[in-house]
Formats: C-alpha cells, sequence, structure tokens
C-alpha cells in the first residue's frame, strides 16, 4: 500500500489532484445577465434587418456569424464558461472542432463530385 | 503455489487462505442489491453475465453461417434467411459485445480502483448504463424472435429504406438505446479519469490500461451521436418516406453512409483500444518489466482517437464518393496505422530482456500481438485505393475485420478477464485448461480465418451464401476451425464457472503485478480503499513492488 | 457500511495568498446533505458534475451535427426549392419565438443566480418564469406547425405543390413559380423543418418536464441552502437547447428573403 500518510492534516499534494485549478468561485450578476440579454435580443433584431439586404454570398455567412456570436455569448456568460476551468473551456472546443470535422471531412465528398449542383 | 523460474503466480498457502470476509460481493444479499446497487464492481459482473449471454447468442448465428457454407450450393437457409443470419451476428457482436466487452466489464471494474478512487464519477448512471444495454439486448432479441432483419449491420440506404420490410426499425431502435449506454459509460470514465485520481495520481503514473480508455471513451462520447442520428434518419425515412436518402426525390444514400461511418470507423477503435489497454497490462506483468516508452504508447492511444475521426470514407471508397476525398481519406488511413504500430513496437521492446512467462493471460497476449499485426497490416492494403476496389466486399475484408477483433480484440478480451479474474473473484482458475482453452482458440481462429484471406483475395464476395465451387475447400476448413473455436470459447465458461467454488484462494496479488487494484484484497471491498492512497511511485514500479513484499508479512485472509 | 470517508483526512492543500477568507469553508470539511461519499470534497463533486454535463452537451452537438449536414447539403442542392419553401415560413413568430426564448435563457441564467446567492423567492419566480416562457415558445412553434399542416406542407402524403408551381394562383406575387421536380424538393426543406424543430421541440419538452420537477424541489428549499448543482446543470442543458435554435431560426426562416428583387 502507498505509505500511509493520510493522517497527516492538509497533506500537500504537489500534483493537487482533487482541485487541480481552483477556479475561482465567480458569481456573474445579474446585471451582466442583463447586458447579455440586451445583446442577444440586438443581435437577432439584427440578423431579420440583415436578410433584408441582399448580400449575395455573404448573406449565409453574415447570418452564421450573427448566429455564432450569440452562440458565444450564451456560452460564456449564460453558460459561465469564461470563469470555468480550462478543462471545460477545451471540453466545449473539443466539441464543436469535432462537429466542424464532420462537416468539412463530409463536404469534401460533396463539393469534389463532378455531378451534383456544387 | 509459490514463483518459480516458469511462473510467476504467487498463491497464499491453501491450507489456511480464506476469502476475506468483508468484500464487495458479501456486502449485501439479495438480488435487489444487485440490480440497484451503485457499486462499480458489482455493475462490471453484471456486465459480464450480460455480454457473455450475447456473445454466444452472436456466436450461435456464427456457427449457422459457417454451416450453410460448408457447401457451394444455398443448401441450409433460404437467401433472405441467410441475409438475416449475417446480419443479426454482426448487430450483436459489435453493439453488444464488442463495443462494451472491456470498458463496461474490466473497465468498470478496475478504473476507479487503479485511480484511487471509491468508484466512478457517476454510479447511478453507471447503473442506467447497464439498464440501457439491458433494453438494447432485449429489443434485439425481439427482432430475432419477430423474424430478425436482413440490411447488413451496416444498415446501407437505400436497401435499409426502401426495399426490405423486415425488422429495421426495432434493430435501430434497439441500437439507438445500446448507443447511449455506451455514451454514458465513457462519459463517466472521462469525468473519473480528470477528476477522481487520488493524490499523487499524475497523468503519467496513470496505468496504460486508463489512457486506452480514456481514450476510447472520447471516442464514445463524441462519435455515438452521429450514430444515433443516423439511425433516426432511416427511422424517420421507413416511416414517413420523407426522401432525405431516396434519389427518386433527391436525396442521397450516400449521406446516410457518411454519417453512419463517422461513428463506425471510430467505433473499430472503441473496440480496440480498451483491448489494447489490456495488453499494456498484462504484457508488463508477465515479463516484469515496466513498459518500453510508457509516453509513447499512452500519446499513441490518443492519436488513435483523434485520427480515427478522420478516416471514416475509407469505408466507402466504391460507393460514389468523388475520387479526390478518397485520396484525401486513403492518406489520411495510411496515418491512422501508425499510432497502431508504435504500440506494437513498445510492447515488443517491453519483452526484450525481460523475464517471460507464459501464464494464459500472457498467451493471449502473444495471440493478441500476431494476429493483430496481420489484421492491421491488411488494413493498410485495404486503405490503398487500387487494392481496396479488388478486395472490397469480398472474404478479404471479413478476414481482416476478424483478425483484429476476435485475433485481436477477443483475445484480449479473454487475457483480461483471466488476469482480473482472480482480483474481482478472489478465486484462480485450473491453469492447464486455460492454457489449453488459449492454444485450441488460436489454433482455430487460425483456422477459420486464414482461409478467408485467401479466398477473398481470389474473389469470393461476402454476404452471399453460395460460392463457386473451386473455393469449397477453404470454406470447408474455415467452419471446421470454427468448430475448434467454439470449443474454445466454451472451456473458460466452464472453467471459470468451476472456479467460482472450486478454484484455489488467490489472494491480494497473485500475478505480482504493480497497480492499486493488486495491493488491496481480492474481491475488494466495496468502497476499494479503507483509505484513500497517495500514489508515490511510477507505474510499472516493479522495484517498488520487490521492496514493499519484503516487508509484507505473508499472511493470509 | 462504516464510513470511512468520514474518518479521513481532508486532503485539500493549504490555501496561501490566492484566494479570500470565503474558501476556507471548503477546506473544513463541511459537508451539505447532498454530498455523495465517492467524492472527496464539495468541490470535487460539483466540478464532476458540471463536467459531466458539459460531456453530455457535446453529444447533443454531435447529434444535432447530423441534421445540420443534411441540411447544409440539400440546401445547396437545392437551392431553388429552399428559398421559397423558407419564405412561406412566417418572421414575427419565428422572429418572436427567438426572442422569447432568448427570455427563458435569462430567467434560467438569473435562477443560477438565485440560488447561488440562496435566494429562494427569485429561484422560484425565475423558474416559473423559464417555464412560461418555455411554453409559449412551444405553443407558437405549434401554431407554426398548424398553419403548415392547413397549407399542405406536411411532407408525404398530403404534401402540396401547387404554391410552389404555381405561387400567383395562390396569391404569391414575390416568387418564382418552380417546375415540377424542383417543386417537389420543397419536400425535403419541410422534412428538415419539421425533423429539426421537432427535434428541437422534444428537447424542450423534456426540458419543461425537468424543469417543474426542479421547480417542486425548490419550493421546498433544496436549492438555496448550498447545493447549486442540479440548477447549474439543468441551466446547462437549457442554454444549449437555446443555442440550437439561435442556428436553426436563421438558416431556416431567413435563406433569401427577396428572391425576386433586383
Amino acid at each position: 500500500m502507498a505509505h500511509d500518510t493520510t493522517h497527516e492534516h492538509h497533506y500537500h499534494d504537489p500534483s493537487n489532484i482533487t482541485n487541480p485549478e481552483h477556479a475561482e468561485h465567480h458569481i456573474v450578476t445579474p446585471l451582466q445577465y442583463g447586458y447579455v440579454y440586451g445583446t442577444l435580443l440586438f443581435f437577432t433584431i439584427l440578423t431579420i434587418l440583415a436578410a433584408d439586404w441582399d448580400m449575395g454570398i455573404f448573406n449565409p455567412i453574415v447570418a452564421l456569424a450573427i448566429a455564432s456570436t450569440k452562440a458565444i455569448v450564451v456560452i460564456l456568460f449564460f453558460m459561465h464558461v469564461k470563469y470555468q476551468s480550462g478543462l471545460i473551456k477545451m471540453t466545449v472546443a473539443s466539441g464543436f472542432f469535432t462537429f466542424l470535422i464532420l462537416i468539412t471531412m463530409t463536404l469534401s465528398d460533396y463539393i469534389s463530385r463532378a455531378w451534383g449542383l456544387w | 503455489m509459490s514463483a518459480t523460474a516458469t511462473t510467476i503466480v504467487n498463491l497464499p498457502d491453501q491450507s489456511t487462505a480464506t476469502i476475506p470476509k468483508k468484500n464487495y460481493i458479501s456486502a449485501e444479499h439479495g438480488l435487489l442489491s444487485w440490480l440497484l446497487t451503485g457499486d462499480h464492481k458489482r455493475i462490471a459482473m453484471l456486465y459480464l453475465i450480460s455480454i457473455t449471454v450475447f456473445f454466444f447468442i452472436g456466436g450461435a448465428f456464427a456457427g449457422l453461417i459457417r454451416l450453410e457454407l460448408l457447401t457451394p450450393q444455398p443448401d441450409l437457409v433460404a437467401s433472405d434467411t441467410y441475409n438475416k443470419l449475417f446480419t443479426m451476428h454482426g448487430v450483436i457482436m459489435v453493439f453488444l459485445f464488442l463495443v462494451p466487452s472491456v470498458p463496461a466489464t474490466i473497465g468498470n471494474f478496475v478504473i476507479p480502483i487503479m485511480v484511487g478512487a471509491r468508484d466512478l464519477a457517476f454510479p447511478k448512471i453507471n447503473l442506467l448504463s447497464w439498464y440501457l444495454y439491458l433494453v438494447g439486448g432485449v429489443m434485439m432479441i425481439a427482432t430475432m424472435v419477430l423474424g430478425g432483419v436482413d440490411t447488413g449491420w451496416t444498415f446501407t440506404t437505400p436497401l435499409s429504406t426502401h426495399y426490405l420490410n423486415t425488422h429495421v426499425i426495432t434493430t435501430a431502435l434497439a441500437i439507438f438505446v445500446a448507443g447511449f449506454s455506451s455514451i454514458f459509460t465513457g462519459l463517466n470514465f472521462i469525468v473519473t479519469v480528470h477528476r477522481m485520481r487520488c493524490p499523487g495520481m499524475t497523468w503519467f503514473r496513470l496505468p496504460l490500461f486508463i489512457w486506452s480508455h480514456y481514450a476510447a471513451s472520447i471516442l464514445m462520447v463524441l462519435g455515438t451521436p452521429v450514430l444515433a442520428i443516423s439511425l433516426v434518419l432511416v427511422l424517420l425515412e421507413r416511416v414517413f418516406g420523407i426522401g432525405v436518402f431516396d434519389p427518386t426525390k433527391g436525396g442521397d444514400p450516400l449521406l446516410f453512409q457518411h454519417l453512419f461511418w463517422f461513428y463506425s470507423h471510430p467505433a473499430v477503435y472503441i473496440m480496440i483500444l480498451p483491448g489494447m489497454g489490456v495488453i499494456s497490462e498484462v504484457v508488463s506483468t508477465f515479463s516484469r518489466k515496466r513498459v518500453f516508452g510508457y509516453t509513447a504508447v499512452a500519446f499513441s492511444s490518443v492519436a488513435i482517437a483523434l485520427f480515427g475521426f478522420f478516416v471514416w470514407a475509407h469505408h466507402m471508397f466504391i460507393m460514389g464518393i468523388s475520387n479526390y476525398s478518397a485520396l484525401v481519406f486513403s492518406l489520411l488511413t495510411m496515418l491512422v496505422a501508425v499510432p497502431s504500430a508504435i504500440k506494437i513496437f513498445n510492447w515488443a521492446f517491453t519483452l526484450q530482456k525481460g523475464s517471460i512467462t507464459f501464464e494464459t493471460p500472457m498467451l493471449y497476449a502473444f495471440g493478441f500481438m500476431g494476429l493483430f499485426t496481420i489484421g492491421g497490416l491488411t488494413g493498410v492494403f485495404l486503405g490503398s485505393l487500387g487494392m481496396d476496389i479488388q478486395l472490397t466486399e469480398t472474404y478479404f475484408i471479413v478476414a481482416h475485420f476478424h483478425f483484429v477483433m476476435v485475433g485481436g480484440m477477443l483475445m484480449a478480451f479473454l487475457s483480461g478477464v483471466h488476469f482480473w479474474w482472480p482480483k474481482m473473484t478472489g478465486r484462480m482458475y485450473p491453469e492447464a485448461l486455460s492454457k489449453l482453452a488459449a492454444v485450441v482458440t488460436f489454433i482455430g481462429f487460425n483456422l477459420t480465418f486464414m482461409p478467408q484471406f485467401v479466398v477473398g483475395y481470389l474473389g469470393m464476395p461476402r454476404r452471399y451464401h453460395a460460392y463457386p465451387p473451386e473455393f469449397q475447400v477453404l470454406n470447408v476448413l474455415s467452419t471446421a476451425g470454427a468448430t475448434v473455436l467454439g470449443v474454445g470459447y466454451l472451456l473458460p465458461l466452464i472453467y471459470l464457472a468451476w472456479s467460482l467454488k472450486y478454484g484455489p484462494i488467490a489472494g491480494n496479488n497473485p500475478w505480482q503485478a504493480t497497480g492499486l487494484e493488486w495491493q488491496i484484497q481480492s474481491p475488494p471491498l466495496t468502497e476499494n480503499f479503507t483509505e484513500i492512497p497517495i500514489m508515490d511511485h511510477e507505474a510499472y514500479d516493479y522495484e517498488w513492488l520487490e521492496h514493499k513484499t519484503q516487508h509484507e508479512v505473508t499472511a493470509v485472509g | 457500511m462504516d464510513n470511512a470517508i468520514a474518518q479521513t483526512e481532508p486532503l485539500m492543500p493549504r490555501e496561501t495568498s490566492v484566494h479570500e477568507a470565503g474558501h476556507d469553508v471548503e477546506h473544513e470539511h463541511v459537508f451539505i446533505p447532498q454530498h455523495r461519499h465517492h467524492f472527496e470534497t464539495e468541490e470535487q463533486q460539483r466540478e464532476a458534475g458540471s463536467f459531466g454535463m458539459w460531456l453530455f452537451l457535446l453529444t447533443e452537438i454531435m447529434f444535432f451535427g447530423g441534421l445540420f449536414f443534411a441540411y447544409l447539403l440539400y440546401r445547396n442542392w437545392y437551392y431553388d426549392a429552399f428559398v421559397p419553401a423558407s419564405n412561406f415560413l412566417s418572421i414575427p413568430l419565428g422572429g418572436a419565438n427567438t426572442a422569447i426564448l432568448i427570455t427563458s435563457g435569462f430567467f434560467m441564467a438569473i435562477a443560477v443566480w438565485a440560488a447561488e446567492v440562496r435566494k429562494k423567492n427569485v429561484l422560484v419566480w425565475s423558474l416559473v418564469f423559464t417555464m412560461l416562457f418555455g411554453w409559449a415558445f412551444i405553443c407558437i412553434k405549434g401554431i407554426e406547425w398548424h398553419d403548415e399542416w392547413v397549407h399542405g406542407h406536411i411532407p408525404g402524403a398530403t404534401y402540396n405543390i401547387g404554391e410552389f408551381v404555381n405561387p400567383k394562383a395562390h396569391g404569391i406575387n414575390d416568387e418564382k413559380p418552380l417546375p415540377v421536380d424542383m417543386a417537389q424538393r420543397t419536400q425535403i426543406f419541410y422534412f428538415l423543418y419539421f425533423g429539426m424543430t421537432g427535434m428541437h421541440a422534444l428537447h424542450m419538452l423534456i426540458g419543461l418536464g425537468i424543469l417543474l420537477w426542479l421547480l417542486w424541489r425548490a419550493i421546498r428549499g433544496e436549492f438555496t441552502q448550498g447545493y447549486v448543482a442540479p440548477i447549474e446543470n439543468f441551466g446547462l442543458y437549457w442554454h444549449f437547447v437555446d443555442i440550437v435554435w439561435l442556428y436553426l431560426f436563421p438558416l431556416l426562416y431567413l435563406i433569401n428573403r427577396h428572391p425576386l428583387a433586383h
């Protein structure tokens, strides 16, 4: 058995496993949530107005950019990710990374076909 | 029995040894204490029993397939029935056996102990996992009883959506449910490894078994949902006829395949990585030597998981994807072979200058290393476009994946079951019989599947129950091998069950292995440890073990 | 089982400079009643729970991801069909629904705050408003779906391509008429529309059910004495469902709102 130091008070664990990052317990205030709320409503109106403006190929790009901005704001603030540990941030990033792999690599097939409407 | 030059097995004195009175099996009594347990070890045992049942059902289907293929004529069963046989064999073996085999049984049992925790992060979700597995399994049995499904385990559209009237919906739902079982297991493992390691247990002190399961768990969590949506779309297509995979309505059947294989390729890594984790532990223990290149093996596990996401269309080379994308996927497929090869090299160097003994888990491990290498190399043949056009949809592919999955993964599973059996049950199995079973399995396996490489290369298509008469000799050899293989798999069932009552008492550490699970009693306490350990040495540290055992009293009980 | 954990000494390193005094509470090992014995500290349990919920949300990203890809593919293949099909959808209803769902998310965030600062009344009312706005979303969705049913836009046997083949005869003056085979492709749009909004609505209904259960527990004071994990983790789920809609709205409703312009 590993040597027994559990009776020693406040064992100093150099690798600090049980709470590695001591993530600050930050509490987001209702006022901050209010700002986020306003931002989201603003961007919603913006995306509707942008749809009315013919930008050709940029319409879907702008629409996705606005939607992604809203999503990022929700993730960072409503879901607290801005104040969470690096592990949580990595987890969120890896989810979207894998999603992008699915999209882009599948697209690589369709885009390079000789038939179809690309 | 104590260690000698030919074996490292070190059992306590059998005249005075007993199973420890307080352990996870004796802690509570009654059926409900098992069915409502949160104890990861009990859940592992529940899984072991269920998985074994489904393995033998899947095996029965395999037996019927091989029986039909004894003769070139389609004389045993009708075409549709034959299609059902290989479909059910595939679905059960992949989803109800291979995917959960090592993670849900051995992983569930040892992972918390290996990291120094009292249980997994979410014990109730662990139990839910098992129930979902059972529901999926029962639904599969329902499919069988209702008349079966004959789409092939790959559900290729538009066959599965438009041209067949068998129980596709029930099967798709069964796999959907079983998929969630897998997702929750993976989720549990990831959180446990990140957040429940004991003090001193840094990432690079973890056993390589943990690294393999961590990588496989990432695949489970990220890949399985895409399988889920592909099956949901097949369901909707069959029920509502919306046209998403129907060319006459503008749909693309290949869309299904992209989504299906996006999971199903990582699925093969979900299946093999835990097995590789077992092999790391076994090879180290029976060479009395730390795994060569720990960091390389650890990172190669994660690399396999990462690259495994980039290669799925190599299952679709002949299906109609563009040539350019086929080129890209072929190149990436070559890359993904590299980390697997790294592991084989590292195990080989672990063996070099080690003190090797040939107990049963090691026999299976040797079998794994040889057979997985052959299977893996043939995978590289299949990854090159020109060869694939010739070899795909023939028995070459069937042989390839059976070499990696049966010669590889199933051998690793048996290796792991035999390795951790004394820990899980407190008993040893009869060594002579187990070695015999390992050898019989190896012989039977080669006899079954080596001819299939040849017959596939010569052009015999897969999923056909009639074939040109010139292929009969090879098919007869294959069926003969399958019979031998069946015997090899039945033997452990018998002697492992026997050992539960009559096997010698194993003691804490019959293999003299490192690793936290071997430093506690066999079977373990419900809470695993009386005090949370503090990890102060590296993994596979045999000097630490020797130093420790010198100071231990060799009392028993 | 004799409670071995209670006898184990706390294994947290002693903090010095970085944290304010409030953190010492955790180091004194005061356990809330909902503490699970396989965790050493509250912090560990809470972080594990949060991490676990995020991993589950990753599976949801990949699950919806398949549908998003199908949308991407068919929108590009059949753009000319997707445009008029999308233009039938109502921006006022869709836009209102977006605002409603964002508001529901806002109240959910307030609920998490209220649980953290232990204000039970604020928590309860926030959860009530989260639910109310969630239900409002579902109701408007129902109205939209009914509209589509009435106009023969449900894919399958009842589908009616009439207004796409001959828009002027149906009083639609700003769409160009489609050839019959392209008009049939509008069914794919509607399949994706019902599939994606339906899957989203299903997730919302499940969420509303869980919300009701959480509300009941919140009224009993279970979440305002230091145990906030269920509210926090459900909040993550609810916001995720919100994010899915934030993408669905422009992709389904705002494809090309001026087809005959210029």
